[in-house]
């Protein structure tokens, strides 16, 4: 009998070009490249330095998301790019996607949008691929059962020119959830309490994957936050088993296979389960039965406490010290008790049309608080035409938020959108980091319940008191 | 890539657990189109203040750590995002090995890929180079040691094949394109196409 396989050794097996050796790592082929504006040009460069071509360009898809601007705009024409090295980034990457070839979903393209929603939402993500792009976030896309991971520029240009990867085959670490989330307990709640529990390099030189009944009864949008935030666990990607949750949310989608290739296709993503007996690295078993709703109270993605929680006591680490005085809070105070500048929904984590309908749940019939600035930025244009369809824009602004175009905004500052410094911001990204949303912005990391709870009432707040 | 077979320096101490790639260097000096002059932003908001002075207590600024091409940083040195500015930033301003005892993944495939050698320390070989700040390391990338000033060699894990790219200057993707006609093959043979 064969033996018993994960899913992710499945996945590794069939992209296996060259076996690896003691010597050499694997030759593993990419089945998708997904390319944006900030880390492939000095790519592009090597390419034009050797004369060499993009392989495959119809397996690359490209889009701008990160440096490009969020202002509410009713032509692209009148998009403002922030900076003169934005702008030429933004110039080069289409020059480059014309010169070589590639499909780029830029501005204009009803289809643009943040690249690992838009991977999804078109249907180029798929159980069973290997999806790379030079992003972290790139583990996203591991919630349809694909492998798919970060990779640096160098990389980006060996996929680039080759389609294929070096690489040293992971170990796997399974996690099992099982229980039923609370009211107002969402999968950003349940990533956070992971992170928390495991910590910031708990899942370093694994592939993750997530299993058990909390997440079968996920959807899909829900899926993808779990897996998008592995990488704060410093996972090399976060994978979870195909079902028909998975089909049903790419049937029909525009690049999603059609007619009979559909029914090939869905034969061979049935196949892409974790056997009976498939022994993993390691197994960790969470209950999500009794999570409260999470935030960080640190600067980094596992630092986290029940947002009905006290902040830990210092424990004599100085990084903990350190991180508590960035963020000016006070060990053994509620932090729910944090007064909040900036409220911030959307980013790769939290920006799907499910996350924004949650947030608004929340938001209507209320007000932002009195100097409380909430951005909502969907993670795409279709997204944000959706939510326009199903009237969330008009709940927003009536609240006195504002109403964005798509991009990464607010995650990273480095497009226009930014937290002013010593600021408070709370917000539905994956990263608070000293400075990452603007020189000496302080970041807490919640749901889009949280957030928008938070926003009305101009402190962290807990979204349960505010659920209908 | 020029090869590299030895470093020899003296260490700049970070001793911060989890230093990011946001604190390596921030996002938004990421909207250039080169690899080059990344230095200048080199752990930016720790070591600049909002005025444009240098932060005095910054271990970079230190007129010490002048010409020492060795870091020794806090556990899990590198995480967060995949940006190979990151390296770059540290190589620009002379650094040229990161030493602690957890290196994060991408940072430490980035690294590798171009010269920047990212070395795992036991805890103990940690905890003496956090407390010895400037002392001088010898790295021998083919023989995989770092020598303390006492001469006891202690060796790291690097992977082979990174290490014998190192050593003799060979580019990666130089390999890859080797095996394109094996990619090509591969291409033809799998049982579904993308």
């Amino acid at each position: 009998m064969a033996t018993a396989k994960t899913l992710f050794e499945k996945v590794w097996a069939e992209h296996v070009v060259v076996d690896e050796s003691p010597d050499i790592p694997a030759v593993l082929y990419i089945d998708l490249h997904l390319i944006h504006e900030v880390t492939t040009p000095q790519a592009f460069a090597l390419l034009k330095a050797r004369g060499l071509a993009v392989r495959r360009p119809d397996l690359t898809l490209a889009t701008m998301d990160h440096s490009t601007p969020t202002t509410p705009v009713t032509s692209f024409k009148d998009l403002a790019v922030v900076g003169a090295g934005a702008a030429n980034q933004i110039d080069q990457m289409e020059k480059n996607c014309a010169a070589f070839g590639i499909d780029l979903l830029g501005f204009g393209s009803e289809q643009r949008g943040i690249v690992h929603v838009i991977g999804p939402e078109l249907g180029a993500t798929q159980p069973g691929k290997t999806i790379v792009c030079g992003d972290s976030h790139t583990s996203t896309h591991g919630a349809f059962g694909a492998l798919a991971f970060g990779i640096g520029t160098t990389e980006v240009g060996h996929v680039l020119a080759t389609q294929c990867l070096l690489q040293r085959k992971p170990k796997t670490l399974a996690i099992n959830i099982d229980g039923t989330l609370g009211k107002g307990v969402t999968a950003k709640d349940l990533i956070l309490a992971i992170i928390g529990e495991i910590g910031v390099d708990g899942g370093t030189g694994y592939v993750i994957e997530y299993r058990g009944s909390a997440i079968s009864t996920m959807g899909m949008d829900e899926r993808m936050t779990v897996c998008n935030m592995s990488i704060e666990a410093g996972a090399r990607a976060g994978m979870i088993a195909p079902d028909s949750t998975t089909f049903d949310y790419l049937r029909g989608r525009p690049r999603a296979p059609q007619g009979a290739a559909w029914d090939v296709a869905l034969t061979r993503w049935m196949a892409l389960q974790s056997d009976d007996g498939a022994k993993f690295d390691k197994t960790l078993d969470i209950d999500a039965s009794e999570l409260p709703p999470m935030v960080t109270f640190g600067t980094n993605p596992g630092m986290v406490v029940g947002v009905d929680e006290a902040i830990p006591a210092a424990n004599g680490d100085p990084s903990f010290r350190k991180a508590l005085d960035y963020m000016q809070l006070e060990a053994g105070k509620p932090i729910a008790a944090t007064g909040v500048d900036v409220v911030f929904v959307g980013s790769c984590t939290n920006s799907r049309l499910s996350d924004l309908a949650q947030a608004a749940e929340i938001m209507r019939g209320q007000r932002v608080a009195n100097g409380v600035r909430m951005l909502v930025v969907p993670g795409s244009q279709q997204i944000k035409k959706e939510a326009e369809k199903l009237g969330l824009d008009q709940v927003f602004l009536t609240a006195g938020a504002e109403w964005r175009e798509s991009g990464c905004s607010m995650c990273l500052g480095m497009n226009g959108d930014t937290v002013a410094k010593g600021q408070l911001s709370v917000s539905t990204s994956n990263r608070n980091f000293e400075g990452r949303q603007g020189i000496g912005a302080r970041t807490i990391l919640a749901s889009p319940m949280t957030a928008a709870a938070s926003a009305i009432a101009g402190h962290v707040a807990d979204p349960r008191q505010y659920l209908r | 890539m020029d090869p590299i077979t030895k470093i020899e320096s003296c260490t700049i101490v970070l001793p911060t657990k989890d230093i990011d790639t946001d604190q390596i260097i921030p996002a938004r000096y990421l909207t250039t189109t080169s690899r080059d002059g990344l230095g200048e932003f080199l752990f930016h908001d720790l070591r600049i203040d909002s005025h444009g002075n240098a932060i005095a207590d910054f271990v970079l600024n230190d007129p010490k750590s002048e010409g020492c091409g060795i870091l020794v940083a806090g556990h899990n040195f590198g995480c967060g995002s995949s940006r190979e500015h990151a390296p770059w930033a540290l190589l620009d301003c002379g650094i040229r090995a990161v030493v602690s005892t957890e290196i994060a993944d991408i940072f430490r495939n980035n690294s590798l890929k171009n010269g920047l050698i990212p070395i795992i320390v036991d805890t103990q070989t940690h905890q003496y180079l956090l407390q010895n700040p400037g002392i001088n390391l010898v790295i021998d990338i083919a023989a995989a040691t770092l020598t303390l000033p006492d001469g006891k060699p202690i060796a790291f894990p690097i992977d082979g094949f990174a290490r014998y790219c190192l050593v003799e200057g060979i580019d990666q993707l130089g390999y890859l394109r080797n095996q394109l006609s094996t990619i090509e093959q591969f291409e033809k043979e799998r049982s579904w196409m993308p």
